[in-house]
């Protein structure tokens, strides 16, 4: 009963797709689900000569692994050093709430005049989108600690070290992973975006366009499915990570 | 003139803590709160002491005073002869509140001092697991915070805190969460590591019977602003019994001295805006 709720609506939706398909009968505004299922179920034929979709795919999740990494290694030692210490706050507090609401893709022409057009700034923009949600959800991390867990292991003799270690570190990490969770979501919605750019010639987001200047939306649509269903495996992996290792965060009073 | 010089000086040689002219405000944009108001007493080495005093009255902020979490607005406190600075795993302390580290098992929460120490993982685990059974929860070591009781909980604080082997134990209420028999127990269990280990312990409860039968001495404080009203030695033999003409006329006393002090924090809060 259960799953028959869950996927009736999707399972409507397709429905509705393939009835206008049909009676629109024009693939290059709404191409029929046969369409899009044939690609989908052959993606190691190569598509428009541009590689085939398990290619494409695996160059835009690289992409955003390694902007992602980048913006963990120093997204969450900053933010666990600005939770921790209130001088590192005072001094990166301002730059950083005047750079947060930059949309990451505000950043595209500058990061094309800095690295220019190519993988690093693609990376860039990927690190910016992915940056900011790691960073103040760690920031919410260390900030939520309770002081007193701080001050009970002071008593068994800890110095600031262990509190780093012992304390702050693992109590924070639950915000942590979830500031990596919604980084990582933005992360993928950046590479897609960052892809369309001029100069791109692989992965998702170029091959979207690509097909779109060939009127080939079956492709379009084909890779869109790719691009929704990665970027539902990333969170629910992350939520299950997050069940999973701080089951007591949810259980403690 | 000399000869009490003398005496001073054994006197403090013998004491592990001085509290000297300790007063301690709270400053906040809204109000000003005196918690504690020019206290002064010195705990001996291996000595028990208790402390009780009107709900409020600064018992806390005397302990975590003395823990080096909170500085003396003036005063100073002296450990073995040396101000505090701060906190040290010589001044151990079993909390009021619940601060187990919920991410940790038990087995590793008792552990946690000795791992800050640096003591390898076999030994530290050999020397909690001699303290879990001493707080009588056995079987428990695999358990999360999250899966014991209130009391449970701080039965574990104890562990951890006895397991670091610090020279003072500082105890604020740690069996209040605690049914009779089970307090009963582990009465016994503090006793006798505090005569065996040769602690000092500076215990903070609310009952004055907890008190008298576990004290060498006991502090009553006045309500707040905190001072000592009276300090009264129990010269009962250990093990004390609870019913006997003597302990009950302690009893009698020290609730009588109290009692005073309670109806006048209910006063301050009835009149007080
Ligand atoms: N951090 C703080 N800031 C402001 N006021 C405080 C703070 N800590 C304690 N106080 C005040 O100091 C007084 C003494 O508090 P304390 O916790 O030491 O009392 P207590 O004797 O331990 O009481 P109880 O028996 O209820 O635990 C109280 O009036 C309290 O409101
Ligand atoms: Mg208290």
């Amino acid at each position: 009963m259960n799953i028959l709720k869950k996927i009736i609506m999707p399972l409507l939706g397709l429905l509705l797709w393939e009835l206008l398909a049909i009676w629109l009968n024009n693939p290059v505004i709404i191409p029929p689900v046969e369409s899009v299922i044939n690609i989908l179920m052959n993606p190691q034929t190569s598509v428009l000569g541009t590689g085939n979709l398990i290619e494409n795919t695996i160059v835009s999740i690289k992409r955003v692994i390694s902007g992602f990494i980048i913006a963990g290694i120093i997204g969450i030692p900053l933010g666990i050093f600005m939770g921790y210490f209130s001088t590192i706050m005072d001094l990166f507090d301002t730059l950083i709430e005047l750079l947060r609401p930059i949309p990451p893709l505000a950043w595209v022409p500058l990061a094309l005049a800095w690295f220019g057009i190519g993988e690093t700034s693609m990376l860039f923009i990927i690190f910016i989108g992915a940056f900011f949600p790691i960073l103040l959800n760690t920031i919410a991390g260390v900030k939520s600690v309770p002081k007193i867990l701080i001050e009970s292991i002071e008593t068994l003799g800890a110095k600031e070290k262990d509190i780093l270690l012992k304390i702050i570190l693992p109590a924070s990490s639950p915000s942590i992973l979830t500031g990596l969770r919604v980084g990582a979501g933005i992360a993928w919605m950046c590479v897609v975006a960052a892809e369309m750019l001029p100069g791109s010639n692989s992965g998702l987001g170029y091959l979207i366009m690509y097909a779109y200047s060939l009127s080939r939306m079956d492709i379009v649509v084909a890779s869109m499915v790719i691009i929704g269903m990665i970027g539902l495996i990333l969170d629910r992996g992350l939520k299950y990570l997050e069940n999973r290792y701080f089951k007591w965060k949810s259980l403690t009073k | 003139m000399e000869i009490f010089d003398k005496i001073k000086l054994v006197f403090l040689m013998s004491a592990i803590l001085e509290i000297k002219n300790v007063v301690k405000k709270f400053i906040s944009e809204k109000k000003e709160v005196l918690a504690v108001d020019n206290v002064n007493f010195y705990v001996k080495h291996n000595e028990f002491l208790s402390i009780v005093g009107p709900s409020g009255c600064g018992k806390s902020t005397l302990l975590r005073m003395i823990a080096g979490l909170e500085t003396p607005t003036s005063g100073e406190i002296l450990m073995e002869g040396r101000k505090i600075k701060g906190p040290g795993a010589e001044r151990g302390m079993v909390f009021q509140q619940y601060t187990l580290l919920p991410w940790r098992k038990v087995l590793d929460n008792v552990a946690i001092g000795l791992e800050i120490k640096g003591i390898p993982k076999k030994e530290r685990y050999e020397i909690s697991r001699k303290f879990i059974k001493m707080i009588g929860l056995e079987g428990f070591e695999d358990s999360y915070p999250y899966e014991l009781s209130g009391g449970m909980q701080q039965r574990v604080a104890i562990g951890r805190t006895l397991a670091n082997d610090p020279k003072i134990v500082l105890m604020d209420e740690p069996f209040g969460a605690l049914d009779t028999q089970t307090r009963t127990i582990l009465q016994n269990e503090l006793l006798r590591i505090w005569n065996k280990d040769k602690k000092t312990v500076l215990f903070v409860t609310h009952s004055v019977d907890e008190a008298i039968y576990l004290s060498d001495r006991v502090i009553i404080m006045t309500a707040r602003p905190g001072r000592i009203k009276d300090i009264i030695p129990i010269d009962l033999d250990r093990p004390r019994k609870r019913n006997s003409m003597e302990f009950i006329e302690y009893k009698k006393k020290i609730v009588d001295k109290l009692k005073d002090e309670v109806l006048k924090t209910y006063n301050m809060n009835n009149y007080s805006i």
